[in-house]
């Protein structure tokens, strides 16, 4: 463990007593938001989502049309999830999801961003060659299909709606959800095939 | 350091996984997720607007990245995370860096007296 860390650890523990003391917040309300993020918020919310999209036209309608609301129908939304916009995936258009500026990300159904969603490389690379870079995430796209980037800001963040996999059709809505993974969901993968897990 | 309160990776493969469980920690320190919870807990409670947080953050990182170059891979997002918060309420004169530096002095000073970093969140004690 290097000093560097210790310090910053120490002018965290610091800023987290002081902000106590003040009464501006709670101990109990940082455990709160940190179990929350830990534990209950993650792309397990978001494949719920996708799934029952998949068993059911009338809600994929209402998910295209109001993402938030949609996915607020499962119990899922608040904070940072205001403006959702779901993204579908077809045969000819595959979407894929960042955050240039910064990392936004639609906690709500996914949690909190992956390592590298938030780094430079990612987040400068795919808009300028995402086709390359979908290839060393394993997933390589036929050339006719037309690849969209979608920007996410502090107003609209996306989801990616991936596509149901081929020889799905007598699955449960709760099989297919254990399908759909975080990566699927953010367009550097496709959801997974029956009893294998996708990349 | 220990990776707090995070579970042992038990469904790396599992069906939907946490982000935890992708082969990445989301949190690699308990400072990191400490710093995440204080924020969101003070934009819930009204003491701070997330998005004049989050524009700073955002300049925070872009300045970074201009200092450090292509190289940059977002490992110390949550040292720019708890620069722009101390900014942040520092500014709005909710804490001074003066308070903050003293009380980190007094809590490297405890906590050379005691390694058990993790308990001391909530309840270390001034020196005053």
């Amino acid at each position: 463990m290097s000093h560097g860390h210790d310090d910053v650890a120490v002018r965290a523990a610091a800023l987290e007593a002081l902000l106590v003391e003040k009464g501006l917040i709670s101990t109990d309300a940082i455990d709160a938001v940190v179990e929350l993020y830990e534990n209950d918020v993650g792309p397990q919310n978001g494949a719920r989502v996708v799934a029952r999209a998949w068993v059911d036209d009338a809600y994929r309608e209402r998910l295209r049309e109001n993402g938030a609301a949609a996915i607020a129908e499962l119990g899922y939304g608040g904070f940072e999830g205001d403006t959702m916009v779901i993204v579908e995936n077809t045969p000819t258009v595959h979407n894929v999801i960042v955050c240039t500026l910064c990392s936004c990300y639609p906690w709500p159904v996914l949690g909190l961003p992956p390592s590298w969603y938030k780094s430079s490389a990612y987040r400068a690379r795919v808009v300028a060659e995402p086709r390359a870079v979908l290839d060393e995430f394993g997933l390589t796209l036929a050339p006719d299909v037309e690849i969209r980037v979608w920007d996410s800001t502090a107003e609209v963040r996306y989801l990616v709606l991936p596509m149901r996999p081929p020889g799905t059709e007598s699955l449960s809505e709760e099989e297919l959800a254990a399908l759909v993974t975080r990566d699927s969901m953010v367009g550097t993968g496709v959801a997974a095939s029956p009893g294998r897990q996708a990349a | 350091m220990t990776s707090g309160g995070l579970h042992a990776v038990t469904d790396a493969d599992g069906p939907g996984a946490l982000p935890r469980s992708n082969g990445e920690l989301v949190f690699r320190a308990p400072w990191e997720s400490r710093s995440f919870g204080v924020a969101i807990a003070l934009h819930d409670a009204g003491a701070i607007d997330y998005e004049v947080f989050r524009s700073r953050l955002i300049a925070e990182i872009a300045a970074h990245e201009q200092a450090k170059g292509a190289g940059y891979d977002g490992g110390d997002y949550y040292e720019r995370w708890l620069d722009a918060l101390e900014q942040v309420l520092v500014e709005q004169q909710i804490v001074s860096e003066a308070e903050i530096g003293k009380r980190a002095a007094v809590i490297a000073h405890d906590w050379a007296h005691d390694h058990d970093h993790e308990h001391h969140h909530g309840h270390d004690h001034p020196h005053s």
